[in-house]
């Protein structure tokens, strides 16, 4: 029996593999993908609600970020697809001090990076934003560049011109391990069989430690889970995601924003975390953010909810991403530990991926991994996860 | 102004009730108090709710069951399902063109605390299972809560105004379905530990095994220790050109206007369907005085009981067995329909097509239980049992037994000394499901003098009504199953007509030689209204299968209270008919003649999604194209993603790809919610005051039991 060579084999269809296929594909690399699941997307992603932002806190997600609404928002223009992207920003709102002092002291860190964001007061916060509730109302961010898109929709778009350029699929299909010789990665075993090659992606979102762990390493990647939902369509009356990041009993912040074929998309964040791989839905999600939500919003009292789900954040400590080479495994290249951002961060990180794989980093993609490098000390914190 | 309302009828009271004037589009327009807002538009002539925002098709009712999202409309500003909304004095009905707008709110709702119950059982369902469950349950003192989403108990009961089948003694066989309900109703709400919630959807099942339900309008978590589903069925569509036009309906929406709101949703219909549903359903409309203008079937003999068939025939209604529909016809509503022979592979036969002008198209091509909640239940490891349709789709007779039996099963998983559950009931439930038998040839009797019954009965079923209740002992069924033909043994028959009154297949006449034996007198039931028929009319008769026989004079014409407001005509026929006379036509032969032109629709706008208005071919081209992941073609087609959760398009989807050849497909995964709820109820604002009947059943009465 021969053993099939791929340039490349990526562990996981989702978020961060299908782009990561297609620009590897594009670039003339031809990569091997495996999903356990039965086609693109079925795992996180299509858990994801599809917020997408480049005003983040640290310089690594915002380069990355802006290189994905670059790719979002030209994709349709470029390859004809419609991924539903619609660049209606980012809004989080402040009811109380606390939360103007922390995200004004954060806007100054976003605005020393160059990103399109911008203290509105409350009479300008509630012409961008009519719906809010203006009693105690202070002021919000806005960053209008930032936007939405549907992640089923873009994953397959990713797949599909991934294959068109060259790139393999392999759905129903559980890689079972990473095959070394010495320091080196030379193929991969699955249920179905066993594929060479000199190159492994992890990009298994929250499966990731598993896969790792076949290879012999460890990556501090532990899921937890979210629920979020979505209601029936209506007219266009809200542009931006709104984000509130008051804690409240049993959850931390919960954003929601209108997706462009109309409806409302909500999620919210349980505090404490639900740490697991539990992703049946639970009674108390709707009732905990139903309240918030009509509280900030009174108009969404009457939009119908459809349907809920729970999706799984891939959590590191410090809730960066762990991109890079591993330096004990030739050939092994960590993308994984998106902590519930992996759908904004996909197409982005897909590039520089390429670049990984090719050694064509230049000292500017070098900087922006830097920060999310597996060997970094994890004790810092995101400040707005 | 058109008025399509059912003034009389002649088994429904036709209540008077207060009427008041709302507006459709500025119009005013008149409604009866207590009705939906869709029944009072279709009163009314209006049949088209809106315009879809994909693609402007028409939109208009289709479940008329709260389960989709066809019927929107916007009354006083909200967006609002027409069908389940009461309309009221002076609202105005604005059709929803497009995405509806989500009206301003002013200032911060008050939202209620979340509210919690827990039961013993939890009872999905207030139809002949569920009800039938709850009583045994509450001879076992078991704390049980019913929530049914309509206004009154009793399911699809309320809406069958025929006699029932089965046997008397079992299941109230030869008492029609609306006073069925009365009686288990009744029965039900005498035990003190039996709680009903009427106007309460199930919404979900969660992991946490928590039942979600919204009772009017208030959210309520439901924490039962042991859940029955008894939620019945849930009509298959079909897909052919034109399938969401206006005036396509299932069945089971057709029935509630016409039965429970007494609105006629149809003047001129064509039924495709030859199963008991379809065939019920044709005979309800002829009762209300709707032209059935045939009735098509796919397969080479319909699958209802033969009684049911020949009753539909014998009143005038063609039945194209071996016929498929092509499309229903017309712009924005339906104007006419197409059906065609079939080969022995189910494929139309060129040349064969026939159109008929018609109004309506209703579908009654078969049930799929309603399942959702008992996967979920067993998925999350909540104890769950189903009964009815939602367990097998069979006849209401085996349901109401399926729920003895639930019911007694359940009490005794609670640790309750319920006893033995009989085993006889297992047999007799057995007896209730089975499907009707080969047919035979009618054994008309050869003996000409004296009066006898004839029995036009000439398939095995379930059912022996006419047995029970002759006073002689003369008619029996051989053996010990109530599935035997039924015979007329002996010599005793006093005339007393008590056979011909109760058989709900009005499959029995009484042959009368004794005044004169050449006119022998002929005793037919007569369900339509008395003032249709008179004594010195000349009617047409028929034989069992529709056959005319002739015209003959009505000699006398009575409704005696064993007939339960049905009539008994008498007619005068000639010796060489009068026993094979079966029935009296009361459609004109012109109202099913096809039109002399084939009316071919060239859109290819056959819908697998309705809610979002995916296309037959669209999802052949995808499983042709190598896709075997129903969530795939979801996420590329949105097929599923709408308002009904993908109740309507999931079967369908599942039949192409094993029309195309594919047995090996992943289903799609399914989420709450099973009926879409605005935001606000899961935030505890509530719009009107709690029923009264809502007193809660508390944690601390429960019966800890072995669960």
């Amino acid at each position: 029996m021969t053993t099939k060579v791929y340039d490349v084999i990526i562990v996981g269809a989702g978020s961060v593999g299908c782009p990561a296929a297609f620009f590897l594909a594009q670039a003339g690399i031809r990569p091997l993908v495996i999903d356990q699941f039965a086609s693109p997307g079925q795992g996180s992603n299509k858990a994801a609600i599809g917020g997408i932002r480049a005003t983040h806190s640290d310089t690594s997600k915002i380069r990355i970020c802006l290189k994905s609404i670059e790719i979002f928002s030209t994709w349709q223009e470029l390859y004809g697809d419609d991924l539903e992207w619609y660049q209606g920003g980012y809004s989080f709102v402040a009811y109380r001090e606390r939360e103007e002092q922390v995200l004004k002291d954060l806007l100054r860190v976003q605005q020393s990076y160059g990103l399109n964001i911008r203290w509105l007061d409350r009479e300008e916060l509630l012409e961008v934003i009519p719906a809010l509730n203006p009693h105690g109302l202070i002021g919000g961010t806005y960053s209008p560049g930032d936007g939405s898109a549907s992640p089923l929709r873009a994953a397959h778009a990713f797949y599909r011109r991934a294959v068109e350029r060259g790139a393999e699929f392999h759905f129903n299909e559980r890689v079972t391990g990473i095959i070394t010789r010495g320091h080196r990665v030379v193929g991969v075993r699955t249920d179905k069989g066993g594929y060479a090659t000199g190159t492994v992606i992890n990009a298994a979102g929250p499966w990731a430690r598993g896969v790792a762990q076949m290879a012999g390493l460890d990556v501090p990647v532990v899921p937890d889970s979210h629920e979020a939902g979505i209601t029936e369509p209506v007219a266009r009356f809200l542009e931006p995601m709104v984000v509130d990041t008051r804690p409240a009993q049993g959850s931390k912040n919960y954003y929601f924003y209108q997706h462009k074929p109309g409806p409302v998309v909500f999620c919210i964040t349980p505090e404490p975390p639900i740490v697991g791989t539990d992703r049946r839905e639970t009674s108390a999600f709707l009732p905990m953010i139903a309240r918030r939500m009509v509280d900030l919003m009174p108009r969404l009292a009457n939009i119908r909810v459809r349907r809920t789900w729970r999706g799984l954040y891939p959590m590191t400590p410090d809730g960066f991403p762990i991109v890079g080479r591993a330096r004990e495994l030739e050939g092994y290249i960590h993308a994984v530990g998106m902590c519930g951002q992996g759908f904004m961060l996909g197409p982005g990180l897909a590039t520089c991926l390429v670049k990984i794989v090719q050694g064509s980093l230049t000292p500017e993609d070098e900087e922006v991994l830097a920060g999310l490098t597996p060997y970094r000390d994890f004790g810092g914190e995101e400040k707005l996860k | 102004m058109p008025d399509y309302r059912v003034r009389e009828h002649p088994i429904l009271p036709v209540e008077e009730r207060p009427t008041f004037e709302f507006t459709w589009q500025g119009q005013p327009m008149a409604a009866r108090a207590g009705e939906t807002i869709a029944s009072a538009l279709f009163a009314n002539g209006v049949r088209i709710f809106g315009h879809h925002h994909k693609d402007g098709a028409p939109q208009g009712l289709f479940c008329a069951n709260g389960q989709c999202a066809q019927c929107l409309v916007v009354a006083d500003g909200l967006p609002v399902k027409s069908c389940m909304v009461l309309v009221q004095p002076g609202m105005q009905v604005q059709p929803l063109e497009g995405l509806p707008v989500l009206p301003e709110v002013e200032g911060v709702p008050e939202m209620r605390p979340l509210e919690t119950v827990e039961v013993e059982c939890l009872i999905i369902g207030g139809g002949p299972a569920g009800l039938s469950a709850a009583i045994e349950l509450g001879k076992a003192g078991v704390r049980t809560l019913v929530v049914d989403d309509k206004h009154r108990l009793g399911g699809k009961l309320v809406l069958q105004t025929h006699k029932f089948f089965g046997s008397i003694e079992e299941c109230y066989a030869g008492t029609r379905g609306i006073d069925i309900a009365t009686r288990l109703e009744e029965e039900v709400r005498s035990f003190e530990n039996v709680q009903v919630w009427l106007n309460t959807t199930a919404l979900a099942v969660f992991s946490d095994r928590r039942v979600g339900v919204l009772q009017s309008q208030h959210y309520v978590v439901v924490h039962p220790h042991v859940l029955l589903v008894a939620t019945g069925a849930r009509e298959k569509s079909l897909v052919f050109k034109g399938n969401t036009l206006p005036g396509v309906y299932g069945a089971g929406a057709f029935q509630t206007l016409l039965n429970r709101d007494l609105v006629r949703p149809a003047q001129r219909l064509f039924i495709v369907g030859g199963g008991n549903v379809g065939l019920i359903a044709g005979y309800h409309a002829l009762q209300a005085g709707i032209e059935v203008v045939g009735l098509c079937e796919a397969l080479s003999d319909c699958s209802g009981y033969k009684v049911h068939k020949d009753k539909l025939a014998r009143l005038g209604v063609p039945i194209y067995t071996s016929h498929t529909i092509l499309g229903a016809n017309g712009r924005e509503q339906v104007e006419s329909v197409t059906i065609a022979q079939v080969d022995r592979h189910f494929q139309p036969i060129p040349g064969t097509e026939k159109s008929f002008a018609c109004d309506t198209v209703l579908i009654a091509v078969g049930l799929d239980p309603v399942d959702e909640f008992t996967r979920k239940a067993k998925e999350f490891g909540l104890p769950v049992y189903a009964a009815g349709d939602a367990e097998e789709i069979a006849e209401a007779s085996a349901a109401m037994f399926a729920g003895k039996i639930r019911g007694l099963e359940i009490a005794r998983a609670l640790g309750r000394d319920v006893g033995v559950i009989p085993p006889e009931w297992h047999h007799t439930a057995e007896i209730l499901k089975s499907r009707p038998g080969a047919v035979v040839v009618e054994d008309i009797p050869e003996r000409e003098e004296g009066v006898f019954p004839v029995l036009h009965c000439a398939q095995e079923i379930p059912c022996n009504p006419c047995t029970s209740v002759c006073p002689q002992g003369c008619i029996v069924v051989p053996a010990d199953d109530i599935r035997g033909l039924p015979e007329y043994v002996g010599e005793e028959c006093t005339g007393c007509q008590r056979c011909v009154a109760i058989c709900p297949g009005l499959a029995i006449t009484l042959v009368d030689y004794r005044q004169d034996r050449e006119y022998p007198t002929v005793t037919i039931p007569y369900e339509f209204l008395g003032h249709t028929i008179h004594a010195g009319d000349v009617v047409t008769v028929l034989d069992t299968e529709g056959a005319i026989l002739g015209n003959v004079e009505v000699v006398k014409v009575r409704a005696p209270r064993m007939a339960d407001r049905a009539h008994l005509v008498q007619v005068r026929a000639p010796r060489e008919i009068a026993k094979r006379i079966a029935g009296i036509r009361v459609q004109e032969e012109a109202v099913a003649e096809p039109l002399a032109h084939i009316v071919g629709r060239i859109e290819d706008d056959a819908m697998v999604c309705r809610c979002e208005r995916v296309k037959a071919g669209e999802i052949r081209a995808l499983i042709r194209a190598g896709i075997r992941d129903m969530n795939e073609i979801k996420a590329l087609t949105r097929a599923g993603m709408g308002a009904c959760g993908s109740k309507t398009c999931r079967p369908i989807i599942q039949r192409l790809f094993r029309e195309e050849g594919v047995a090996d497909f992943v289903e799609s995964t399914q989420r709450p919610l099973f009926v879409e709820v605005p935001l606000g109820v899961f935030a505890g604002i509530s719009v009107g005051e709690r029923p009264e009947e809502a007193v809660l059943v508390h944690a601390t009465d429960i019966h800890e039991g072995g669960v």
